[in-house]
């Protein structure tokens, strides 16, 4: 069936359908949604425990060792750094160049951002040795340091993003403030604070619209900066896989393809979520968001040719038997069915208007999101495997890099914690925008009182 | 009566850590004089000549003199602190160079054994790794101890968030285990190879538990934390050879003083102009294209002296089991 692009289905559409239905997921949460949140709890709870034991036994109970001294903690940092990353691409990047279509997507891309990165410094608190000293990194710090570099963009893009979630929520909130008499004492207390005594005056919405259009400009650069600096993590040093000019882009272009593939996961799960979601988050968002994921796709690619022919067709010494590593070597399955399966199979499916529904593009993208963590590992750990001089009088076992159970649960565990946020958040907050969503209806003040004191009763 | 005096003791004895007068372990000052402090017998008027941590003898009353090691609470902070500031300065008008003869290495390992003693390594930590080197298919294989470069140009210390890992003065890269954060960001640095990590917590003896932690030794080793080769900067300060270099059977290894333009072979205890060692027999750095200045320099391993096995030689990154790795 073909999907109309220009079509908006949203048109004329009633403000007060708008404010209900929108507001449906905070006023009733499902039985799925609770079992769900326990069983993100339980492996909280079980990561928590391996934690524990990490930091009474040491960094030891992980598969990392002198050599392969970076593992599965690492790369999983550069996981989540990439895909925080979608916050800026679909909230300023699309916002910037006045593409309307991206308008319900905008809230769910900037909670998935907020709560990536949260965990990414989480993340890298968890790989660190001696974690009861990182206030170091302030008292001591160096500025020559990449870690130091890292650690200022990273919270300063999780503070920019905190912002950018918040500021165009205010008028949200007041709705709910004023609509959700229902909840209890305390909940209606925190939209009653959040809300910053927002009345829908003509001069709270040009403060508000100057605010986020200069969030918007503000977060481009840090969010290049947070993926460019992760790189460096790795560029800086001068090994075989990682000594490479082109890391900084490589590493934003694969961010902003699996940042693409999340939103696409994040929307088709709300999507299914409520039946009348499918009037806010329509096929031809899927369409389109298909197109910006094959188009970043596409991008990444290019960025992969570069950095693995280039040195391929030269095969230098050390270049050369991490190369043979990973094209014929102990890491090719791995190798292999990352490259096509998380970016050239989805790249030749995406070509395809039948694969750009919703269903087909939920599948591609967790192929993508599967594949672009597997991607991480395959920069962070066979690199450390060809070094320059060789691995000798070790035990065996510090010539491969195999997870253990303790850090796969803990790496589990960081991940319930993002997928944890998001469905507090969900209970909380609606997930597409209210008033954007009745702007784009011709609505030009939704907080309209005579509509919201209707839907309080 | 007693208990004033024991207190003018203690002052005194702050006085004298204060001054830096501190001592070297047993090492210097032997048991023996260890064994006679007490704060009862002071000012016998009886003077013992004793070798300070920064290298000066001086003559002080026996009963004064207080053992390093096994230090109450209240001095052990004023050791650590003395410990940790003489650390980071290093022994000043020096620059130490080591200088590694392949032709005499046959890989009789007493090297690592005695470096993994001082520093309480566990057998699969090195500070020190004989390596069995092939260039290439068909050049000859040769043995290759591997301390840490202490490059002139440290990419390490370089990347170091928190300066817990440090060159001195004189050229010793250090670390400092209790600043050390453990993000192994040195480790991915070096690309030598030559830090190690403590995964776990090092099994340490009670006595070996209550040490001091001196800098220069990195001992006793932290969990969570980084060590490496140290250039034995314990023994420089004494003006003895680090342990690798006394330690070797064989005359592979010669240790000195860059400025002094002398190195000391530490089995032969022969002193030769290190420039002349380095110009005569064509001595190289190792990967020195990488920028780094490493100041430990290799002497071609041509004129062996001893047979090579060549079956005991393994490839690049082929098997890795010790029980195949010879001592001849």
């Amino acid at each position: 069936m073909a999907v109309e692009i220009t079509e908006n289905k949203n048109t004329g559409k009633d403000l007060k359908v708008i404010v209900t239905e929108l507001l449906e997921p905070v006023r009733k949460e499902r039985f799925r949604n609770k079992l769900w949140t326990r069983l993100l709890i339980f492996l909280i709870a079980v990561g928590a425990m391996a934690y524990i034991y990490q930091l009474f036994t040491g960094l030891g109970i992980t598969a990392m060792r002198d050599y392969s001294s970076w593992g599965m903690y690492i790369g999983h940092f550069v996981f989540l750094v990439a895909v925080s990353l979608v916050g800026s691409l679909v909230t300023a990047i699309l916002k910037l160049l006045n593409i309307k279509w991206a308008t319900p997507i905008t809230r769910i891309s900037e909670i998935i951002a907020v709560a990536a990165v949260a965990l990414a410094a989480v993340t890298i608190i968890i790989d660190m040795g001696r974690p009861d000293r990182v206030m170091n990194i302030f008292l001591h710090g160096r500025i020559q340091s990449p870690i130091v570099w890292d650690v200022t963009v990273v919270n300063m893009y999780l503070l920019i993003s905190i912002i950018l979630l918040y500021l165009p929520m205010i008028p949200d909130i007041a709705i709910m403030r004023d609509t959700l008499t229902e909840k209890p004492r305390w909940q209606r207390k925190m939209y009653h604070l959040l809300a910053l005594n927002w009345k829908g005056t003509a001069e709270q919405w040009k403060l508000l619209k100057k605010s986020i259009r200069i969030m918007l400009i503000v977060v481009l650069p840090v969010a290049f900066a947070i993926h460019t600096v992760t790189s460096w993590l790795f560029a800086v040093n001068s090994r075989a896989g990682w000594d490479s000019t082109i890391f900084g882009p490589y590493f934003v272009s694969g961010a902003f393809m699996v940042g693409a593939a999340a939103v696409l996961a994040a929307m088709y799960i709300i999507l299914k979520s409520r039946p009348m979601m499918k009037n806010y988050i329509t096929r031809k968002h899927f369409d389109m968001m298909g197109r910006l994921l094959f188009l970043t796709g596409l991008v990444y690619l290019y960025f992969n040719i570069n950095e693995f022919m280039v040195p391929g067709y030269k095969m230098q010494k050390l270049e050369g038997r991490h190369l043979l590593d990973l094209f014929v070597g102990r890491e090719a399955p791995l190798f292999w069915a990352t490259q096509t399966g998380g970016m050239i199979i989805p790249l030749i499916l995406l070509l395809f208007k039948v694969f750009r529904r919703p269903l087909p593009l939920f599948i591609i993208s967790l192929l993508v999101i599967i594949f672009a963590w597997t991607k991480r590992m395959l920069i962070v750990i066979p690199t450390q495997f060809n070094p320059t001089l060789p691995i000798q009088n070790v035990p065996e076992s510090w010539h491969h890099y195999i997870p253990t159970y303790y850090e796969s649960v803990i790496t589990l565990m960081t991940i319930a914690i993002v997928l944890l946020i998001i469905t507090w958040f969900a209970k909380f907050f609606p997930l597409v925008p209210i008033w954007e969503t009745a702007r784009e209806n011709g609505h030009e003040n939704p907080h309209e009182k005579v509509v919201l004191d209707d839907i309080k009763k | 009566m007693a208990k004033k005096k024991k207190k003018s003791g203690s002052d005194s004895r702050r006085d004298f850590l204060r001054s830096g007068f501190l001592l070297g372990a047993g090492a210097v000052a032997g048991s023996g004089i260890l064994a006679a402090c007490s704060d009862d017998d002071a000012g016998t008027g009886e003077k013992v000549r004793v070798m300070t941590t920064d290298g000066r003898l001086v003559e002080a009353d026996p009963g004064k003199l207080q053992p390093v090691t096994g230090e109450s609470a209240e001095n052990g902070d004023e050791v650590l602190s003395t410990y940790q500031k003489r650390g980071r300065e290093g022994l000043t008008g020096h620059h130490w160079v080591m200088v590694i003869d392949l032709s005499r290495c046959q890989n009789a390992r007493k090297c690592m054994s005695a470096c993994q003693a001082a520093h309480e390594l566990r057998p699969e930590q090195h500070h020190i790794n004989v390596l069995q080197m092939q260039d290439a298919e068909d050049t000859a294989p040769y043995y290759m101890p591997k301390p840490c470069y202490h490059c002139d140009n440290p990419p390490c210390t370089k990347v170091c968030p928190v300066n817990a890992t440090f060159k001195r003065k004189d050229g010793i890269v250090l670390i400092d285990n209790l600043r050390c954060i453990g993000c192994r960001f040195c480790i991915a640095g070096c690309p030598y190879s030559a830090r190690i990590f403590n995964w776990f917590e090092p099994q340490l003896t009670d006595e070996e538990k209550e040490r001091i932690y001196d800098v220069e030794l990195n001992v006793p080793q932290k969990r969570g934390t980084i060590s490496k080769c140290l250039f034995s900067a314990d023994r420089l300060r004494k003006g003895q050879l680090p342990y690798c270099v006394s330690a070797c059977p064989n005359g592979v290894y010669y240790f000195g003083d860059r400025l002094e333009d002398a190195v000391t072979n530490g089995t032969t205890g022969e002193t030769v102009v290190f420039s002349e060692l380095i110009r005569e027999n064509a001595g190289y750095t190792v990967h020195e294209e990488l920028g780094t200045k490493p100041q430990v320099y290799y002497l071609p391993p041509k004129n062996r002296r001893f047979p090579f096995r060549r079956e005991n030689i393994y490839l690049e990154q082929e098997g890795d089991d010790e029980t195949t790795v010879s001592t001849i």
